[in-house]
């Protein structure tokens, strides 16, 4: 697609403006023109939290997101809030592991993937939102797993490959979620 | 012949605005002594502050700098921040420095500000046409306390070196008067002391000389330096409220 | 060219302004600019420059007033409440003709307002906000790279003509991030600060940084001599960007983030066959004032889009000179417009509405 417009949204502490940042980086190191839009204020502790971020082939005009052609949702209320706004045919992402809730909207590609419970049993549940970013790079197709990989390693300190290789871990088992 | 007394060079040959009776032109002197004394003038900015004083700027021979009523400390710390190696002092009146500029005052003596502040405290705004001032003593009339400082409802005199004492960051504070040559001869002293902790990088001092304004305490000159030796000095005792150099020798 | 990082808005300006050879950061916390100053406090002090939070924003602006008359490059950087705050010491910045440059994050107001991007202190920047005749230069840049680009010129701006600069965005671009580089760029030859208070080492007379004259014709001198500069500043300093304007049946009038958003509205609005393009004041002041009459002779009408409950439109009304209706559409309290909104807009001038 020419133009992503991404909405991830979620529990603050579930790395929300983490996963949007890796996304941008992916899309930066890419060759993609991006940018990355918070929520701010009180509520990124532990109320929700969500992020704006553009992946697009055109110089990214409004920076705040209307029509999303993905919502990564990753708790009920934030599903609830977006998944009118994104567009006929875009795609919308669900952990599954914490909302057990359909998806009302019928013209959209629904993928469901129980993220959390899968970090959880390799130790990880934090990073459930790294599931998340490998499973949407899959269903979209913007770059391949070793961009994405490129992305990620911008977004870890350097010095910190462990880490790295975590995040690593838990992208793939999202990109080869169902395979 | 031998010349035994002449302007200090930091001290321009203009005519200043003071009232007759004024202090500020002794305290003015003594600033521009010690400035000569220890050969800083072209090293110092000055910081002049809102009040009788605005227009020291004018008298002092050094670069001087303009503050908005209050924030002379904060100018000067911009300053001094700006220029580490320049010599850096306020000249403030009570009004000033204890009402308006109080956040000021106490942040950069909390914050060990390596600056010289010259309090001048005559009790009273003088500038604007003799109202009361934080400082001004109980019972003491004034334009906008005209029965008498009443401290049920205009509060108490406030002891600003007695304040700053409390802070960590102060290294030398003296409160001394100008009513008598004795006190005059110790008032230079305690400037000479602060701007030389400056030089030592030791931290902020600041010198609270009580001073007399005749015209707003409608007193003659020399009734007004009596009050000031007396009534003035009981509420204000003269001396010295830290010393970190004194601290340090103790050790 | 140096790489592409990606950064919030905030830091990006903090590190534009270090490279632009600012080593003198005064600032306060308050949100949504508070990374700036955690920025130059992790900064400063590994480059021998000085990050000092001060006791308040009162405190904080006379701190640059101070570092200003002393010639140093400083700056200062706050949100709405705070920048009423620091108007005292502008109006004193500019009385006493020293640069500087104020980065204004604006949120929503008034009174402690709320948090979110808005841009209702327009008329405090532009039109005054202190006290005393006087202009400031004011900057909205609208993405994060032009926020880098403007930090550095508005240095060199401030010192050139001896004011005070104001970068004016909103918590969109301070929070956002978004690709920048930094490029060393040659800066504005620029006159010695011969004027500045920082010791004579009795090789000069002496200088007075001041603001205050008693005399009213000394005064009304000086103001004019100001009014003078005023008029360069207005003759060599307009930035404007025109966007599809040249066949624009409707012009839409927008500075900063809210300007992205009306371009993705005209875009929207072009695949309709209605022909629509921006006029994006980069000045605040000195206000594009010929691009918006030029306009005026082709265009059938101007809507300003704004998020506040209209401030610009006013100097967009007298740029227009009544030659073309100028309608306005805006949200206020933290709201953004949004492009649907912003196409409503248009359509409804379009139908006569």
């Amino acid at each position: 697609m020419k133009n992503n417009e991404i909405i991830i949204a979620g529990f603050g502490g579930q790395g929300i403006l983490f996963a949007g940042k890796v996304l941008a980086y992916t899309g930066l190191v890419n060759g993609y023109e991006i940018s990355w839009l918070p929520s701010y204020g009180p509520e990124v502790r532990g109320g929700t939290a969500n992020c704006h971020v553009i992946v697009s082939e055109e110089a990214v005009a409004s920076p705040m997101i209307t029509k999303p052609t993905a919502l990564i949702a990753m708790n009920l209320p934030s599903l609830r809030k977006f998944e009118d706004a994104v567009v006929p045919g875009g795609i919308i992402l669900v952990d599954s592991s914490l909302i057990e809730e359909d998806v009302k909207r019928t013209d959209v590609t629904v993928i469901r993937i129980p993220a959390t419970k899968m970090a959880d049993e390799v130790g990880a549940r934090k990073l459930a939102n790294m599931i998340m970013t490998g499973a949407f790079i899959k269903a979209t197709g913007i770059v391949d797993f070793d961009g994405l990989v490129k992305g990620a390693a911008k977004c870890v300190p350097a010095g910190k490959e462990a880490i790295l290789e975590q995040n690593k871990k838990l992208l793939s088992m999202g990109y080869n979620y169902g395979e | 012949m031998t010349k035994v007394f002449s302007r200090p060079e930091a001290l321009n040959d203009v005519e200043l605005h003071y009232c007759p009776g004024c202090t500020h032109g002794i305290i003015h002197r003594l600033v521009a002594e010690v400035l000569d004394e220890l050969g800083i003038v072209g090293e110092t900015v000055g910081v002049a502050s809102v009040g009788c004083s605005v227009f020291s700027y004018n008298y002092f021979g050094c670069d001087m700098q303009q503050a908005a009523h209050g924030r002379a400390p904060a100018v000067a710390t911009g300053i001094k921040r700006a220029l580490p190696n320049r010599v850096v002092f306020t000249y403030q009146g009570d009004g000033d420095l204890a009402a308006i500029g109080t956040a000021e005052t106490v942040h950069a003596a909390s914050r060990g500000e390596n600056i010289t502040v010259i309090f001048v405290n005559n009790g009273v705004y003088g500038m604007t046409g003799g109202q009361m001032a934080p400082t001004t003593l109980e019972g003491q009339v004034t334009q906008t306390s005209p029965y008498g400082r009443d401290v049920k409802t205009q509060g108490y005199p406030l002891r600003v070196c007695e304040l700053l004492s409390q802070t960590s960051g102060a290294a030398f504070l003296q409160r001394t008067a100008v009513d008598n040559v004795k006190h005059i001869r110790e008032t230079k002293a305690a400037i000479k002391k602060a701007f030389q902790y400056q030089l030592e990088g030791k931290g902020f001092s600041l010198v609270e000389v009580l001073s007399a304004c005749p015209t707003y305490w409608a007193l003659p000159p020399a009734e007004a330096l009596k009050r000031l030796g007396s009534e003035v000095i009981d509420y204000y005792p003269l001396g010295v409220y830290k010393d970190k150099g004194a601290e340090t020798d103790e050790k | 060219m140096a790489e592409k990082v990606l950064m919030k808005g905030n830091e990006a300006v903090a590190e534009a302004a270090i490279q632009a050879g600012c080593r003198l950061f005064f600032g306060y916390p308050i949100t949504p600019q508070t990374e700036v100053s955690a920025y130059m406090a992790k900064r400063m002090p590994k480059i021998g420059g000085t990050f000092l939070q001060a006791e308040s924003e009162v405190a904080a602006i006379n701190m640059v007033y101070g570092a200003a008359g002393a010639g140093a490059r400083v700056m200062t950087s706050s949100s709405s409440p705070g920048i009423s705050l620091k108007q005292e010491g502008i109006s004193y910045i500019v009385g006493s003709d020293l640069p500087c440059v104020i980065i204004n994050i604006v949120r929503g107001g008034p009174g402690l307002g709320g948090i979110q991007p808005a841009q209702s202190d327009y008329f405090q920047a532009v039109k005054g906000g202190g006290h005393g005749d006087y202009h400031l230069i004011v900057l909205a840049p609208s993405s994060i790279q032009e926020l880098v680009d403007m930090t550095q010129e508005a240095f060199d701006i401030a010192d050139q003509y001896r004011m005070p600069v104001m970068i004016m965005g909103d918590g969109m671009l301070g929070q956002m991030m978004e690709p920048v580089e930094f490029g060393a760029k040659e800066g504005r030859k620029l006159p010695e600060k011969t004027w500045a208070a920082n010791g004579t080492e009795g090789k000069r007379p002496r200088n007075i940084i001041n603001s205050l004259y008693i005399e009213a014709s000394d005064l009304e001198e000086l103001v004019l001599e100001r009014y003078e500069r005023y008029k360069e500043v207005e003759k060599n300093e307009v930035k404007v960007e025109e966007y599809m304007v040249e066949d624009a049946d409707y012009v839409i009038a927008a500075y900063g983030t809210i300007a992205r958003v009306a371009k993705t509205a005209i875009l929207a609005l072009r695949e309709e066959g209605i022909k629509v393009g921006l006029i994006r004041p980069i000045t605040l002041w000195p206000f594009p004032t010929e691009s918006f009459k030029k306009a005026a002779e082709t265009a059938k009408g101007f809507l300003t889009v704004e998020m506040s409950m209209g401030q610009m439109v006013e100097d967009v009304r007298l740029a227009v000179d009544g030659k073309k209706p100028v309608e306005f559409f805006g949200r206020t309290g933290g709201i953004v417009p949004t492009p649907d909104e912003i196409c409503d807009a248009i359509r409804k001038m379009k139908e006569g509405k």
